[in-house]
């Protein structure tokens, strides 16, 4: 067959976390920043301006869980019992962040701020326990007999724990810029105030990953510094400090929009880096996507409903974003 | 912990997150087909108290799909997490069939949800109806996908092995594998009972505090008719799933019956009660009744039930388990289809809604349904034992290598979070429930839909009601 339903796959479940990360990571990025707005008012339009779309989000998680076990099911039964603690605590605070932000809505002024507590949390819990499996999944893991051969704690290295704060920091930026877009008055005036350190950690985690990887990953390192590849790579490093620059200065001259934009730009681009550094690996370091790959057989037959359904669920997801564009204030309220 | 090996505490984890999750796709197949039974006798009669009660359940079947889904999310990694080994070989099956169970679920939820829960004044009735069919039969095809690729691990076929995985041979006799059929009828007519016993339940529950409107006798009438016709069919479709086991699977049925061994000729009782005890061999302290064991399993005085010893020990599903969780399930039965029995005799005198004793039995019924699913599936689970396909691949092989610790430590989290999270949501459902039907409910324009605040992606933002209690919303003040 001509057709690498390989390839197709990988590129399924490649896009579907790209969606993912993009948009968990900024309601999620709404949870972490909850800490710097206390007024109750200002944090009810912060959940109201992700309310109608973050279950929808959490979707594209499972099916990037679902599309794994049926394509390439040696991957999914290598990673997840290598990350088994972090996927889990990570799911734990997706869960207790996921019902924080329906019951919040429903219960007393009394008991609000036990939600409130609950969905802060939830939302730095999942996001950085995805930052380390993150890390550590870049790292690569042992694979004997096509089993994963490390220990429970392989996982928890500095490097992940790393990667687990410099993600917190990236989603807080897409919040951030995401409630820059979506709200006015004071509130995005205090969250362009935010949105100055905010890129420039970012930025500075961003370094670190950038210099922390080769260092510790010698194969990683002899990808990026080899001819030609070091040409076909410069791009990316200097497209992020044009994005950064740009990022800075649309925040400065009161934009709305472009802040947005140019950080799903960012996350963009960190995300291609870890494409450029990992591909065509599916198990770093040395498991290839053909490698793990499920038979034609499965892989097809689930490709069929993947190619149906995978167009309607976007056509609809962009008709909510769509529908729901615009500012929130104070004024609409949840009932 | 507890002296329990990994093995041990990844199938307790597994069987821990999942039972939980079943109990709300459960009752979110029953409540959409009831839904949609609402809605077409609307649209027909005409009769309000239907469009009432549409809008009552609506409410408690949003909440109920939310959990649903939250709950799911980590269902689709326990594979991977917790069965590794399974994962690895025989992927190439159930992923697919897995990938088609989200997908139809998410299917639903992109499309038809929206248009049922927020669609009533913005939409033609005709195509509303057609999106609550749509939703229902949505999940009972997610029921489908779901059930086949468990079939499949009771009764596998049409695959071959090459280099120690499983490679997918014929997709049509994978799918409708043997035990399937059985299994799907089995288990969908088991969430319709759940839930008209859950209705029924919240009717009688009413009932009992005086509140005896149209609304509420239509919904205990409706669940005990179901009640009914219903559980009788159940136990006769039981009984094909029982001798589609035998024939595929004889030692879950030895297990069940606790049944240990045969004198040649002679016919098997049916061990009413008895203590299965394991390591002596036999089943203690039992009450039996001859030739019933013969006459049930195989329709015969003189043809003997498969016995344990027939087979190795180390090939025995755990009896003491099986033996009452299957009488749990058919207590459960048994007590169902007696309810019904009473409803049919209360109706002809016309006493349904007015007999206390009857009311407070169909009150304690409210939980049957979920018991008796739960009691089921842990039958056929543990009967499965030692395998995780059967006669294919042992669960021991099957398990992610975890140490005893790090199991421990996620399980006690599961637990803590599952029952503060999840009872919570639960305590919100029963609020909806104890608020009661609302009298022209759904005659004003709600808003909802993308661009709403209630819209089909937050399922849960379709039940509007605090959880806090306000005074002037007491019950028997609405009507």
């Amino acid at each position: 067959m001509g057709v690498d339903l390989s390839l197709i796959w990988a590129v399924i479940i490649i896009f579907g976390l790209m969606m993912y990360v993009v948009m968990d990571g900024f309601d999620l990025g709404i949870g972490i920043l909850f800490p710097f707005v206390q007024e109750e008012g200002k944090r009810d339009v912060m959940m109201n301006t992700a309310a109608p779309i973050w279950d929808g989000n959490e979707t594209w998680l499972v099916l990037g869980g679902a599309g794994l076990f049926a394509a390439f099911p040696l991957a999914y039964s290598v990673v997840l019992p290598a990350l088994y603690l972090p996927i889990i605590f990570m799911l734990m605070g997706l869960i207790f962040r996921g019902v924080a932000f329906e019951l919040r809505f429903k219960a007393t002024q009394l008991k609000r701020h036990i939600w409130d507590k609950s969905f802060i949390g939830g939302s730095l819990c999942a996001t950085f326990f995805q930052g380390v499996a993150l890390g550590a999944f870049i790292s690569g893991m042992p694979v004997e007999d096509r089993r994963f051969a490390g220990g429970a704690l392989d996982w928890l290295t500095p490097f992940s724990l790393f990667c687990g704060v410099a993600l917190i920091v990236a989603y807080a930026l897409l919040g951030c810029t995401w409630l820059i877009m979506k709200t006015d008055g004071e509130l995005q005036e205090r969250m362009r105030k935010l949105g100055k350190p905010l890129v420039l950690l970012v930025l500075l985690m961003i370094g670190i990953v950038s210099i922390w990887t080769p260092l510790t990953h010698p194969d990683i390192a002899d990808r990026w510094f080899t001819t030609p590849n070091l040409f076909l790579f410069m791009p990316v490093p200097v497209l992020v400090l044009l994005c950064t620059f740009f990022l800075l200065r649309s925040i400065r001259s009161e934009a709305h929009y472009t802040p947005f934009l140019l950080t799903l730009g960012l996350i963009f681009l960190g995300y291609s880096g870890l494409g450029i550094s990992l591909w065509p690996n599916i198990i770093p370091p040395s498991v290839t996507i053909w490698e793990a790959a499920a038979p034609p057989e499965s892989q097809g037959f689930a490709l069929v409903g993947a190619l149906l359904i995978i167009p309607i669920i976007l056509v609809y997801t962009a008709w909510s974003y769509y529908v729901f564009r615009g500012k929130v204030t104070a004024d609409d309220g949840y009932h | 912990m507890f002296g329990l090996e990994a093995l041990d505490l990844a199938r307790i984890q597994f069987a821990f997150t999942i039972s939980f999750h079943i109990i709300f796709p459960a009752i979110t197949i029953g409540l959409a087909s009831y839904l949609a039974v609402l809605e077409g006798l609307w649209l027909k009669t005409k009769q309000e108290v239907y469009r009432d009660l549409y809008h009552y359940w609506l409410k408690i079947f949003a909440v109920n799909f939310g959990m649903g889904v939250v709950s799911g999310i980590v269902m689709a990694y326990q594979f991977g997490t917790n069965w590794s080994g399974f994962s690895e070989f025989a992927g190439s099956v159930t992923g697919p069939l897995l990938a088609y169970e989200v997908l139809t679920a998410f299917f639903l939820e992109a499309g038809f949800l929206g248009v049922m829960l927020f669609g009533w004044n913005r939409v033609g009735p005709g195509l509303h109806f057609f999106s609550t069919v749509m939703v229902a039969v949505g999940t009972l095809i997610s029921t489908f996908w779901i059930l086949s690729s468990n079939s499949w691990m009771h009764t596998p076929q049409g695959y071959e092995i090459v280099n120690d995985v499983v490679i997918p041979v014929d997709w049509f006799a994978i799918v409708f594998n043997p035990s399937f059929p059985y299994r799907l009828l089995h288990m969908a007519t088991a969430a319709y009972l759940a839930t008209a016993f859950f209705v029924g339940a919240a009717a009688a529950w009413h009932l009992l505090r005086g509140r005896n409107t149209p609304p509420v006798r239509k919904m205990l009438s409706m669940a005990m008719w179901m009640a009914l016709i219903v559980a009788p069919i159940q136990a006769v479709i039981g009984d094909f799933h029982g001798l589609n086991t035998l024939e595929h699977q004889p030692a879950k049925i030895a297990a069940m019956e606790g049944h240990w061994e045969n004198t040649p000729g002679e016919a098997t009782p049916l061990i009413l009660f008895g203590w299965p005890d394991m390591e002596r061999e036999e089943t203690r302290f039992k009450v039996e009744i001859p030739y019933l064991g013969s006459l049930i399993l195989q329709h015969s005085l003189t043809e003997p039930v498969p016995a344990l010893k027939e087979f190795a020990p180390e090939d025995r599903p755990n009896s003491t388990i099986v033996f009452w969780t299957f009488r749990t399930m058919v207590a459960m039965g048994l007590l169902m289809i007696l309810c019904g029995l009473w409803s049919l005799v209360l109706r002809l005198k016309g006493k349904l809604f007015t007999s206390r004793p009857f009311l407070t039995m169909a009150m304690w019924m409210g939980p049957s349904g979920i018991i008796a699913i739960l009691a089921g599936w842990f039958t056929t689970e543990i009967g499965r034992q030692p395998w995780v396909i059967y006669n294919v691949m042992r669960t021991a092989d099957a398990v992610t290598p975890h140490s005893a610790t790090q199991l421990s430590v996620t399980l006690a989290m599961f637990v803590v979070i599952y029952f503060a999270v999840f009872g919570v949501g639960f305590a919100y459902v029963m609020r909806l429930v104890r608020k009661g039907p609302v009298v022209h409910e759904g005659k004003e324009k709600g808003a909802g839909g993308p661009g709403e605040k209630r819209t089909p992606m937050r399922p849960l933002s379709a039940a509007d009601e605090d959880m806090h209690e306000n005074k002037g919303d007491e019950l028997g003040e609405r009507n």
